[in-house]
């Protein structure tokens, strides 16, 4: 399908000189603007695969938004999910009870999200990276028993019934083989990666990696840490909402799985995979990770899990960047090109 | 109401038994391997079918499951964790997933989705009168086995050679190596006696918390919260946090059972808002 | 398929993508002349997979495998596929093998919000879709095109309440798992009990991930009802019957009575004696006896090397449903005449004699109470007293 590869994992940032560096970094390159083309370019071909397009875009969008923390502030999350889910319900909601516009369900579910992110982040200014996991995973599974418990708001274990999405802007339909689904969420994704773009090159996005790659050093020079990861907490949250909410709008369903630690973790393997650190390992890492799935599955239903774990495994054993880089060393202008940094 | 005390603190100590070997791996090896369920669950098989198809006595079973699940950890510590030790705690992540993956499917293949079940000797099953109190004989023998093991591991650690060059080999490789420790037989010595525990923990939990092909990740969560709670620089850490949990988790559901699940999470934030090391963790 | 190089304005591609979709289906409407595609989505991994997917995908192959392939001159091909579980996997699976493979059924939903997921698409494509497992009473009232093949939770529940107060039972305790079908057997135990003059003295929900019983039979130790009322889905019985009898519940004088899920027929035989005498009320078990039970056990026996559980007799009913509407239809595969078909329809399943309610599209079966005993050296649910042709009491109530 997309011929693109997963990409290789960056190094830490190495330092050239910082007015050279900023530029250079922010300036598109083709193979980006390639990529973009192409995703865009799939609505028209490929119409019977829409579904599960939609499915990578909102997958990418998710562990977009992981990237945020995880590639640029060096949180690791294991409970992202519960951003995820608060999204989806409130996209839900909101669907339920008379606000059928998806793009104004999708902003108010960010903004939910969000509020709930900025909350968050203040349990997370703490700890080592194995507090840090527990406590998003915390987090997560609080809000799944929430969910589970609010049975009157949210229909519990059975899921939440009766949601009417309308015509997005009040003009295009949901149509049943997925394309407007695809075209909405792919839309919606693009356009929240050019801001998340245009915060990590900025001035923010540089002061963030200082604080992933050296803490102590970041804090001498005058970047405040606390403040700045409760600022991109929230914002990776608003992100995760509203990937929340795409799925809840194009599949008109909400239930507690939205909440499951298996999409949490299923965010930190598709980001693994694909990279972190530069954007685009989401939204390839989504890619690889659901046609893997979707292949394998279709090979063998009972047993794919197997083959899936059997990957992640000699993906690991044998480094991902050096199974890649003979994959992919066709490619590797191209990938360097998008942003990925290698040794 | 001390019923449910003791139910309590014999769930507190299967969870113990069940985490400690990750604690060991997690704590003393700084390896996240979240494919530690996997080795219980190994542990947990190996008794169904010496059990079910041998016939062996459930006694007997025990000591064999820990050398199953021992064996088993030896093997892949040999063949693939130790390439593991030097990256980073993603990866470790990544792949012990992985393995957990395949070992969700293995099982299944092997022996089939379905539960498996344990038929407890006779003298093992129902219950006594202590004082008024009822007390399921399972759940004191498991109490009392799993005591005599915290209290064993924590003399090897502290009192023996072994445990002072593992100790030793943790906090600084090179300088150990340099003393004549042997380091990498010491850390699969140390990895294949954690999962051993693992398996010695789902032989005797499978009675309790059940066994199918998704126990690795059903009980997963639970391990990494009893090691966190705990905090990762002892055994008695773990061992108290479970304790704690096992018996606030039984006594919340008992006393307010709408609260149900949450305590146990609520719980664990809290001591991770207050201590991120963890509880019991002295600082480092 | 369209492939356009021009430039087009959004809506003109979304207005082309329709017309091929169109285009596509009425090429895959000569196509159907041939083929009728069954799409059977399943739970087959995850905590499910063993009591519901593994069950009901080897008695939809025995089922192919005994009456051969093809129905009223067309071929019927049966595509499996694996939704984890997960009700958005399952919708989207739905809706692939709706455009994508041309499916004329959709079939399997192993639990409530799997099938509550996908009963929009049903009414907007006007696909049959059969429901092979889930038990909540409401399912069939999601779509018009939903045909039930496995049971309600309340259908089944109210035969042991009314067992309970014929015998005595005047305080009763419920425990049941804290989701939709648990929450329906609670309610329909309760009303039952209380319409014939019983008492429910506590009710207790369990989450469903939930490893430990033993805080909650304490409560039960504490409050000495007569009897105590379980539903757990089936996986979780042999983890309750074990800590009923560690905690000495058993000869307390507290009576346990469930539903059939407790005794799952997958996993009856390993839970050993702790459940002989148990009493359960149910739709099926591998032990009633009529030949085409016999002959169904031994079949199923021979290709999965388990026995049949309810889940299986869902599955088999379901095939069997499709197979007579395909016939009935003359082979049309209109989704409106094939329900319309299946309305009203009556077979002797190997539970017994069932039909399909031509008002609600829901299962009518006989609801049997049974005992657990030893037959030639394995525990089987024995039944000894029938409910005749019991509808869903939700909807017949309405």
């Amino acid at each position: 399908m997309l011929s693109k590869p997963p990409s290789t994992r960056p190094l830490g940032a190495q330092a050239p000189s910082p007015a050279a560096f900023l530029q250079a970094r922010a300036a598109w390159r083709w193979p980006e603007i390639l990529f973009w083309i192409s995703a865009f370019g799939l609505i028209l071909l490929f119409p019977n695969r829409h579904l599960l397009l939609n499915e990578i875009a909102i997958l990418g969008l998710f562990a977009l938004s992981l990237d945020l923390i995880l590639g640029y502030a060096g949180i690791v999350s294991l409970g992202h999910a519960a951003f995820f889910g608060v999204g989806a319900y409130a996209a839900g909601l909101l669907a339920k009870h008379g606000v059928s516009e998806p793009v104004t369900g999708l902003l108010l579910s960010g903004a939910a999200a969000g509020l709930v992110g900025f909350l968050a982040s203040f349990m997370i200014l703490r700890g080592t990276d194995l507090t840090r996991l527990m406590v998003t995973l915390g987090v997560a599974l609080i809000f799944h028993e929430l969910a589970n418990r609010l049975d009157w708001i949210t229909g519990g274990a059975d899921g939440l019934l009766g949601i009417s999405v309308g015509p997005i802007l009040g003009r295009f339909d949901f149509d049943f083989a997925g394309t407007t689904a695809y075209t909405y969420s792919l839309t919606a994704t693009f356009l929240l990666f050019l801001l998340a773009r245009r915060i990590v090159h900025s001035p923010f996005g540089l002061s963030l990696k200082a604080l992933k790659d050296n803490h102590l050093r970041a804090a001498t020079i005058g970047i405040a840490p606390n403040r700045r990861i409760v600022a991109i907490y929230t914002l990776a949250a608003v992100y995760a909402g509203m990937a929340g909410a795409l799925l809840t709008q194009t599949t008109q369903f909400v239930s507690l799985e939205m909440l499951d630690f298996a999409r949490s973790a299923d965010a930190l393997l598709v980001l693994v995979i694909g990279g972190s650190g530069y954007l685009y390992g989401g939204l390839i890492g989504a890619i690889a990770f659901k046609l893997m799935k979707d292949t394998l599955s279709a090979m063998t239903p009972a047993y794919w899990i197997f083959w899936m774990g059997f990957i992640l495994v000699i993906l690991v054993l044998i480094g991902r960047d050096r199974l890649m880089a003979t994959l992919a060393r066709p490619f590797a202008p191209l990938l360097k090109l998008l942003g990925a940094r290698r040794p | 109401m001390l019923t449910i005390l003791f139910d309590g603190i014999a769930y507190g100590m299967l969870l113990f038994v069940l985490a400690a070997g990750l604690a060991v791996t997690l704590g003393l090896m700084n390896f996240v391997n979240l494919a530690h369920g996997a080795f219980a669950m190994a542990g947990g098989y190996a008794t169904v079918i010496l059990m079910n198809r041998f016939g062996l006595p459930f006694l007997l079973c025990l000591p064999l499951a820990f050398l199953f699940s021992a064996a088993l950890g030896f093997i892949f510590e040999r063949l693939l964790y130790r390439h593991m030790y030097e990256r980073s705690h993603l990866d470790q992540v990544l792949f012990s997933i992985g393995l957990v993956f395949m070992s969700i499917a293995a099982t299944d293949y092997l022996m089939g989705s379905q539960q498996q079940n344990i038929h407890l000797p006779a003298y093992l099953q129902g219950r006594i009168f202590i004082g008024g109190v009822g007390i399921g004989i399972y759940r004191l023998f498991i109490v009392v086995l799993c005591s005599l093991m915290a209290l064993g591991l924590q003399w090897m650690l502290a009192k023996t050679r072994f445990g002072s060059q593992l100790r030793a080999a943790v906090d600084d490789r090179r300088a150990a190596r340099g003393l004549g420790i042997p380091v990498v037989k010491v850390f699969a010595i140390t990895f294949a006696f954690g999962s051993g525990l693992a398996g010695l923990g789902g032989a005797l939990g499978a009675e309790i918390v059940g066994l199918d092909p998704t126990f690795p990740l059903k009980f997963m969560l639970y391990f990494l919260i009893v090691v966190t709670v705990g905090g990762t620089s002892s055994l008695t850490g773990p061992l108290l946090a479970a304790l704690m949990l096992g018996v606030a988790d039984v006594m919340g559901k008992y006393l307010v059972p709408q609260l149900g699940a949450f305590i146990i999470y609520a719980i664990m934030l809290a001591v991770l808002m207050l201590r991120p090391q963890g509880l019991f963790a002295r600082g480092r | 398929m369209p492939k356009s190089t021009t430039a087009l304005s959004r809506r003109a591609l979304l207005a082309l993508g329709g017309t091929a979709l169109m285009l596509a289906s009425a090429q895959a409407q000569a196509q159907a002349q041939q083929t009728v595609k069954i799409g059977l989505i399943l739970p087959m991994t995850g905590p499910f997979a063993g009591a519901i997917g593994r069950q009901i995908e080897a008695a939809a192959k025995l089922y192919m495998a005994q009456n051969g392939a093809s129905v009223a001159g067309k071929t019927i091909e049966l595509i499996i596929k694996d939704d984890t579980g997960t009700p958005d996997v399952t919708r989207r699976i739905a809706q692939e093998l709706l455009v994508n493979d041309k499916v004329s059924f959709l079939a399997g939903f192993g639990l409530t919000p799997l099938a509550f997921a996908v009963a929009p698409l049903a009414t907007q494509s006007k696909t049959p879709q059969i429901v092979m497992a889930a038990g909540t009473s409401s399912i069939t009232e999601q779509s018009p095109f939903i045909v039930r093949t496995s049971f309600t939770l309340p259908q089944v529940t109210i035969g042991i309440a009314d067992w309970a107060s014929k015998n005595g039972i005047k305080k009763a305790m419920t425990l049941v798992a804290d989701y939709g079908p648990g929450l329906d057997a609670e309610k329909s135990f309760k009303e039952r009990l209380t319409a014939a003059g019983g008492e429910i003295t506590g009710e207790i929900r369990i989450p469903l991930r939930n490893p430990d019983f033993s805080p909650f039979l304490q409560r039960v130790t504490d409050a000495k009802p007569d009897a105590l009322f379980v539903f757990v889905p089936s996986g979780l019985g042999v983890q309750f019957m074990k800590q009923f009898v560690e905690r000495g519940l058993d000869k307390s004088g507290i009576r346990l009575i469930a539903t059939g899920d407790v005794t799952d027929d997958e996993s009856l035989d390993s839970m050993g004696d702790v459940t002989l005498g148990l009493v359960t009320t149910h739709h099926y078990s591998a032990a009633h006896p009529s030949p085409e039970n016999k002959a169904f056990v031994e079949a199923f026996r021979k290709a999965a090397n388990v026995r049949p559980n309810f889940m299986a007799v869902g599955g088999w009913d379901g095939m069997h449903l499709i197979y007579q509407a395909l016939k009935k239809t003359n082979g049309d595969t209109d989704g409106t005449k094939l329900v319309e078909a299946m309305k009203g329809m009556s077979w002797v399943s190997p539970r017994g004699p069932i039909s399909i309610d031509p008002k609600t599209r829901d299962i009518i079966q006989n609801v049997y109470v049974r005992k657990v005993e030893k037959v030639n050296g394995e525990l089987y649910n024995v039944e000894f007293s029938t409910f005749e042709a019991v509808p869903d009491p939700v909807k017949a109530a309405k």
